[in-house]
């Protein structure tokens, strides 16, 4: 019965994927890499900093999803083209804002991401002096 | 100890990061992406025709003083069958439309034209996500709204429902 459960529920899965996919081939540079070493090598770099919009959580590299696939096309077709890592990173936050960045900027959002560690650093040491301080007046209390 | 209840507060601070985690584990985070690419000209592009007897699409066709709806759709998408009939109500209403099928094969989308109608004036075939991308869009369908002079005012995403149709005919006519 729950055999019979789960197996309904994992078809169910495969089922829906398979009606929304496209019969498209994927793009040239999908799944291919440019044959200049360096070039592909700073196509990587960026591929894998930039998230996929379909399988949200996983990097344009790492995703099967068409759309990461014309994404990585478009990537490295850029790259091919002479431009930089720098200036396609721009181009794709102008149109899908940082959220499409692994390594968003500092800047008020991300503000208490970057400088959390250090505050709570600081409020953990300003704690354990004050402790410690007390420890010893207590010590001395004591005797 | 002056105030035991003070020992309990790593607890509560515990409990709480727990029920966030299992609140985030249960309910997985599914972000709708929206298009910075807004009150920004479109892009430049000429896209072929998606099927045989359509017309192509190109960025320049978009800024003919008449303000249009532009619908990313794919014959392979189930929803867009869903919003067929409200893309026949907009053009009812007079509101010209343009299609982008996104990923689509030329004897798809005239399956899919015969099936479901033919609201579009023009059909470009975006055969590599190009434009689709160049436009912010994550998704289809989705539906751009450009001003006569070719400006992207406002991106819907997913299905128009029907009532959102007199809105969209309603904002379309502000924009003349």
């Amino acid at each position: 019965m729950t055999l019979r459960l789960i197996l309904l529920c994992l078809l169910g899965a495969l089922a829906l994927p398979l009606a929304a996919q496209d019969r498209l081939p994927p793009a040239p540079y999908a799944y291919q890499q440019l044959r200049d070493p360096a070039q592909e090598a700073r196509a990587k770099a960026l591929m894998e900093e930039l998230r996929c919009l379909v399988c949200q959580g996983q990097s344009i590299a790492d995703s099967d999803a068409p759309l990461a696939g014309d994404m990585r096309h478009e990537v490295r077709s850029k790259i091919a083209a002479g431009e930089s890592p720098d200036a396609i990173k721009a181009w794709l936050v102008a149109r899908y804002g940082n959220w499409v960045s692994y390594d968003p900027p500092f800047d008020g959002a991300t503000a208490l991401l970057w400088l959390g560690p250090l505050l709570f650093l600081a409020l953990g040491g300003w704690l354990a002096f004050g402790r410690f301080r007390r420890g010893e007046s207590d010590g001395e209390d004591a005797a | 100890m002056k105030n035991r209840w003070v020992l309990f507060v790593p607890l509560a601070i515990m409990g709480l990061l727990f029920g966030a985690f299992v609140y985030r584990l249960v309910t997985p985070a599914e972000t709708l992406i929206q298009s910075q690419w807004i009150d920004k000209p479109m892009p430049l592009f000429d896209l072929p025709p998606a099927t045989a007897g359509v017309e192509g699409l190109k960025s320049g066709q978009l800024a003919d003083g008449r303000p249009r709806l532009v619908n990313v759709f794919a014959s392979w998408c189930i929803p867009c069958r869903a919003e067929a009939p409200q893309l026949e109500a907009l053009k009812a209403a007079g509101v010209p439309i343009d299609g982008i099928a996104i990923r689509d094969r030329p004897e798809d989308v005239a399956m899919f034209l015969k099936e479901y109608g033919n609201p579009f004036d023009r059909i470009g075939s975006d055969m590599q996500s190009s434009v689709q991308i160049a436009l912010g869009s994550s998704g289809v369908p989705e539906t751009f709204l450009i001003d006569g002079k070719g400006i992207i005012r406002e991106q819907i995403q997913g299905v128009i429902l029907a009532d959102q149709v007199p809105e969209i005919v309603a904002k379309l006519e502000a924009m003349k």
